[in-house]
């Protein structure tokens, strides 16, 4: 594993490294357990702590609190972030090739608005929706999710055209295609393809960052925790909780985990199929940025 | 353009709140994130666990959900923390430490393998080969996304706007809904005073990457 800092391990290495896991294993266990010894004092782990996923009180059913939290909750921050996704994608594609540009004051204001973006934090811009337009509470997410990722995938789109090699604009010029043809059919499918699992950790974040929605007032998986948490009694926040990371947790680390297959194996075929339909699907939106 | 120069104070006040809510948890978090960058190269299995956990659960969390659970679940296990400007630090100083040690992580792994053979080769102890080869070049590396990482955690103070601290978006809220005609004006005041702090330090960052990029 850590070869850069340590030589292959002889046996008395081996064997010392082998009682330091031990010694060391043995710590973290004890803490863990005076961990939760500790909180088995203070009785988290009753069975008044965590009935509400199966028997909530108050007459309600367990149908009605994991509704309101997978239907309701989670559904809303996934709706947020499907709307948010796809606009952010097509916009930074297009601030992308805007910024291919020629002539400096053609894409200058293709820079400004990415560097603009790039610099203001994501909830700032949910307020502008919310405050500022007085949109609504939905509306100021998608709006604030859309124009902070869409610059960063525009950098990331650049990033990936400047990683092409000059030979295949060359050689697309060499064969007759116009500057728009070569954007389009040569080099970015294939910069697409290359900052695939950037784009995706992109998504990640976008994902993450739809939890915001809880500050401005969106009716998301946090706040449908919160409110279970006030209507059933505080004392099952750490359940409720434990669910909703559960849930954030699992649907981050794989699409992260889907990221670093798709940063470590490389794409051919049926995988990297959805990418070129992207870029070829976009021209239709973007191509009037293109021509100067 | 009256009501930013009338609530000039207001401005200055959250911006020093967030200041100093990004100094605090930057020095922390370098301090936690080293430590924890320490751990996931070092040769003891269980620490190395415990470290990849941290960075993998802490990476996959929103930090709306950190705050969220040292203010409302942190209680139910007898943990109070007090609302405010201490439990932010806390809160953004263990979700940037996730991200300073994978910076860290990156930048010793992408020093090349040969360059400790070679150091080890002609003899230098690990503490020189770590002090004297290794670590220099790996810092040329870890500068810029380091600096884009406290970039990220001078935005991310703004969550704690949302948990009862009045920093920059805070005030700003505030003196909108003071001034409701004004919210958009009041906020591109907002908007300034980030920009302030973000914009230069991403051209520090693009600097040294270039810089970097040269001498190699």
């Amino acid at each position: 594993m850590s070869s850069i800092l340590y030589d292959a391990p002889g046996p008395v290495a081996r064997r010392r490294e082998r009682w330091g896991s031990i010694i060391g294993g043995l710590i973290l266990l004890g803490i863990i357990a005076l961990g939760v010894y500790y909180a088995h004092g203070r009785g988290v782990f009753g069975a008044d702590r965590w009935d509400v996923l199966f028997d909530p009180p108050k007459g309600q059913t367990a149908a009605d609190v994991w509704t309101s939290m997978i239907v309701h909750g989670l559904g809303a921050t996934l709706r947020a972030a499907l709307v948010a996704a796809p606009l952010s994608l097509v916009l930074g594609l297009v601030l992308a090739v805007w910024r291919t540009a020629g002539r400096w004051w053609v894409k200058a204001p293709a820079i400004m608005i990415i560097e603009l973006f790039r610099g203001l934090p994501v909830l700032l811009m949910m307020f502008f929706g919310l405050l500022g337009f007085g949109w609504s509470a939905f509306t100021a997410v998608v709006f604030g999710l859309t124009v902070y990722n869409m610059a960063i995938i525009a950098e990331i789109l650049r990033a990936g055209l400047a990683s092409l090699p000059r030979g295949q604009a060359e050689a697309a010029y060499a064969v007759g295609l116009s500057k728009t043809q070569t954007l389009f059919t040569v080099l970015l499918p294939q910069a697409v393809r290359t900052m695939l699992p950037s784009l995706i950790a992109q998504l990640v974040v976008l994902l993450k960052d739809s939890s915001l929605g809880y500050i401005v007032g969106y009716a998301e998986l946090l706040r449908s925790i919160q409110n279970n948490g006030q209507y059933f009694g505080n004392a099952y926040y750490i359940a409720l909780f434990v669910v909703g990371a559960g849930i954030y947790l699992v649907v981050n680390i794989s699409l992260s985990r889907l990221a670093m297959r798709l940063q470590r194996g490389p794409i051919k075929g049926a995988p990297a199929a959805p990418a070129d339909d992207e870029a070829e699907a976009a021209p239709t939106t973007a191509t009037p940025g293109v021509r100067p | 353009m009256d009501v930013l120069v009338d609530n000039l104070p207001s401005y200055w006040a959250g911006f020093l709140v967030t200041m100093r809510l990004t100094l605090y948890s930057g020095v922390i978090s370098l301090a936690l994130g080293l430590v924890l960058a320490a751990l996931r190269v070092s040769p003891i299995r269980p620490l190395r666990g415990l470290a990849a956990t941290y960075v993998e659960l802490l990476r996959n969390t929103p930090l709306t959900l950190v705050f969220f659970f040292l203010i409302l679940v942190a209680p139910q296990f007898g943990v109070i923390a007090p609302l405010g400007f201490w439990t932010a630090v806390i809160c953004l100083s263990l979700y940037t430490a996730a991200f300073v040690a994978e910076a860290v992580r990156s930048g010793i792994n992408s020093v090349g393998v040969g360059q400790a053979e070679a150091s080890r080769a002609i003899g230098l102890t690990f503490g020189q080969s770590l002090g004297n080869v290794i670590l220099p070049q790996a810092l040329r590396s870890v500068v810029p996304p380091m600096i884009n990482v406290f970039i990220a955690l001078t935005k991310n103070t703004s969550v704690a706007a949302g948990f009862a601290v009045v920093e920059l978006v805070g005030s700003g809220r505030r003196i909108s809904q003071g001034n409701p005609g004004d919210a958009v004006i009041i906020l591109i005041g907002v908007a300034l005073f980030y920009l302030a702090i973000t914009i230069p330090l991403g051209v520090i960052a693009s600097t040294v990457e270039r810089k970097v990029a040269f001498s190699r």
